[in-house]
């Protein structure tokens, strides 16, 4: 019994020191996001082998506290690994993983490092089908998420508030009580970030977030996420250069699980590395 | 500003289903009874002590496949071992019933026949406490939901899942079937525990207890109704079903599916112990033949014939498949499991809603369908691809 209580209370602990902290500043508490040296995500030496092939191989990155950063590669390069070590589901067999300062990624469940303050959109669009659109951003609502609150809770109106600034943003207010199963490709997408955006997160991830969107469709998403950098972190894995190149953010070039080259992206495009990456072969 | 809890139990019920709840009540507090105890034997309209026990047990079962269906069919998690609960639900109700018969046993003595029997001098040290009724009604709700939250908890916490998960209750409620055979174990071995005289110091096969037992077996029903739709409308009946769908997906939005499932699977179980607490007392013996696995498939069974992912649908598959069976069982017995199997087949194949979704898909036709109908029941999706990750052409020339 205790075991799981006592990760419940962990867990709120986490919560409110993280809350209660923002606005102090620099008294680093254990839990808290520590932004002290700018630095949100650190990830070190990071090897991650499946039956004995590396996945990720020694792979060192570092993002800053509001930058948009845009990740590249071919297929294969480990994109969505890194990702999934980020977050929690896939454990590092080396190195170090921290966001912040202090919170040491590899030693957190999935919900800890969620509610720590990481969102993270799937390569493969995942919303809940059988729910409304609006339950799917209920659901991912910055909230206490424990059994004993989800059982009485019920929406205020200043909840239902940043719901509906939400679906406004992903145009979908006109879809709010539809079952998300029945959105087109392109809006289900739009989903997935509208319940990244309700997730309040410091830092975003997203998986190849303009795949399958129509050229207007990828034009207003980069304009979004313009618009969320500075206040969040986000680290947009992509494969459409038009789009990479309308975030404008510093690019890294992922290959065979490490680092080939980062810099702007027309420094990149030039790269005689990159350039053999992609064309050879 | 919150609402207390009863009014929004009722709040969230909308009027068909107040109609169906108070059609209910009058069937099963008022004419039954009437029908069983004021009406002669030889009125046309009088129930007999038949049809009243078998409708008591079948009101348990009911409540039996609720408990399954909050777990099947919203939180995709089969279970094949839920007879096991129920089963200790009645052996600690049983316990009390047994010492309830006091010295009116064949041997006369003040320890339970079956320990006399086996020459036992002294009730075994579990046994302690089992002549209050009401450390009977704590071991009833204890045992299973103590045994639920054990299993649930190792079995949830690695992850365990599907059909591995189905067949790991199935091996429980098997092992447990063997312990309980087995005379040692001081439950009355292979006979079970039966001749039941007293609840309470009144006689258990008079009329009154019979109604008594049965209007307290549609209480549950109500009560475990209104709690199952309480919770499947609520926040956390919707974390529930989108842990049903996808369940990594819901801890990357910071939700522990441990804890959510643990205290679904504890509470099912917990119910499932609560209707066959009152299930012993009406038909008077329970044996470890009810933790035969089987028995608990057959729960299963019910719930797919009426449809999971409604509770409406646990009900009435529940109250079908055991009409059925009552009847088969009298007109031709060696043929039941054959028309079982036959039953479950033919849902699979052509009724993958059960007789819900038939129903809703009827009415679909003609009217169109509201919100909640609409809704394609709850088929367990598989997991996003991606959290597999299968290995991309390029990939799999790297990996060589
Ligand atoms: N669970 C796993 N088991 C075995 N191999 C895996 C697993 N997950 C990823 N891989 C392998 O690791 C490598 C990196 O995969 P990853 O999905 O990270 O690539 P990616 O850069 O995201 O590619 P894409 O652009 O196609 O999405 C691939 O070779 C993949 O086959
Ligand atoms: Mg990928």
């Amino acid at each position: 019994m205790s075991t799981v209580i006592d990760r419940d209370a962990e867990q709120a602990n986490q919560r409110e020191q993280w809350e209660g902290g923002a606005n102090i500043g620099h008294v680093v508490q254990p839990g808290e996001l520590d932004l002290s040296h700018d630095v949100i995500l650190y990830l070190d030496d990071i090897t991650v082998s499946f039956d004995g092939f590396r996945a990720l191989n020694k792979l060192s990155l570092a993002i800053d506290a509001g930058e948009l950063r845009c990740i590249i590669g071919p297929n294969g390069a480990g994109k969505t690994t890194m990702m999934d070590v980020i977050t929690g589901k896939t454990r590092p067999d080396e190195g170090k993983a921290f966001f912040g300062q202090t919170l040491d990624l590899t030693r957190m469940s999935e919900p800890e490092i969620a509610h720590a303050g990481i969102g993270r959109k799937f390569q493969k669009p995942t919303v809940f089908e059988q729910h409304t659109v609006f339950e799917n951003l209920e659901l991912a609502m910055k909230a206490d998420k424990r059994v004993r609150r989800s059982l009485f809770a019920r929406l205020t109106a200043e909840e239902g508030d940043r719901i509906a600034a939400v679906l406004e943003r992903i145009r979908l207010a006109g879809a709010a009580d539809r079952s998300a199963g029945l959105l087109s490709h392109g809006q289900k997408q739009w989903l997935e970030i509208g319940m990244l955006l309700m997730q309040e997160p410091k830092l975003l991830l997203l998986d190849e977030p303009v795949a399958g969107m129509t050229d207007d469709e990828t034009e207003r998403t980069a304009e979004l996420f313009v618009s969320l950098a500075g206040e969040h972190s986000l680290v947009v894995v992509e494969h459409d250069m038009a789009f990479v190149e309308a975030l404008g953010g510093k690019v890294t070039v992922l290959h065979e699980g490490s680092v080939l080259a980062e810099g702007d992206l027309a420094a990149v495009q030039n790269d005689q590395r990159v350039i053999e990456v992609y064309l050879g072969r | 500003m919150r609402t207390p809890l009863t009014v929004r139990l009722f709040a969230k019920l909308p009027r068909a289903g107040w109609a169906a709840l108070a059609l209910f009540a009058l069937f099963a507090w008022v004419w039954v009874p009437v029908a069983h105890l004021a009406l002669p034997a030889d009125h046309a309209l009088h129930l007999s002590s038949y049809w009243v026990s078998l409708l008591g047990k079948i009101l348990c079962y009911m409540v039996v496949a609720v408990a399954m269906d909050l777990i099947w069919g919203y939180a995709g998690i089969l279970s094949l071992g839920h007879g096991l609960f129920f089963a200790l639900g009645g052996y600690a109700f049983g316990m009390y019933l047994m010492r309830q018969i006091g010295r009116d046993g064949s041997y006369g003595a003040d320890l339970p026949d079956f320990m006399v029997f086996l020459d036992w001098k002294e009730l075994p040290w579990y046994w302690t406490g089992s002549d209050s009724f009401l450390w009977a009604l704590l071991l009833v709700v204890a045992v299973p939901g103590l045994l639920a939250w054990v299993f649930g908890y190792f079995a949830f916490r690695s992850r365990i899942k599907g059909v591995y998960f189905a067949i790991i209750t199935q091996a429980l409620t098997y092992a447990a079937m063997l312990l309980f055979f087995r005379n040692e174990t001081g439950f009355g071995g292979n006979n079970g525990f039966t001749d039941f005289k007293r609840i309470l110091g009144y006689g258990i096969t008079t009329p009154e207890m019979r109604v008594i037992l049965f209007a307290l077996s549609a209480a549950l029903l109500a009560g475990v109704l209104l709690l199952g739709r309480y919770l499947v409308t609520s926040r956390f009946g919707r974390v529930l079903t989108a842990i049903r769908d996808a369940e990594s997906r819901v801890m990357f939005i910071g939700y522990n599916p441990l804890h959510y499932k643990l205290f679904i699977w504890t509470l099912s179980a917990v119910l499932c112990g609560l209707a066959g607490a009152l299930y012993v007392p009406q038909v008077g013996i329970i044996n470890p033949s009810e933790m035969s696995p089987a028995n608990s498939i057959e729960i299963a069974v019910w719930v797919a014939v009426g449809g999971r992912g409604t509770l409406v649908g646990a009900v009435l598959g529940a109250g079908i498949v055991n009409l059925a069976k009552s009847w088969f069982t009298v007109s031709f017995p060696e043929y039941w499991p054959f028309f079982l199997g036959f039953l479950f087949i033919a849902v699979t194949l052509f009724l993958p809603n059960g007789v819900i979704g038939l129903w809703s898909k009827l009415r679909g036709r003609h009217a169109p369908a509201t919100e909640e109908e609409a809704e394609p029941a709850p088929a367990p999706a598989a997991e996003p691809a991606v959290l597999t990750a299968p290995p991309t052409e390029s990939t799999r020339g790297a990996a060589a």
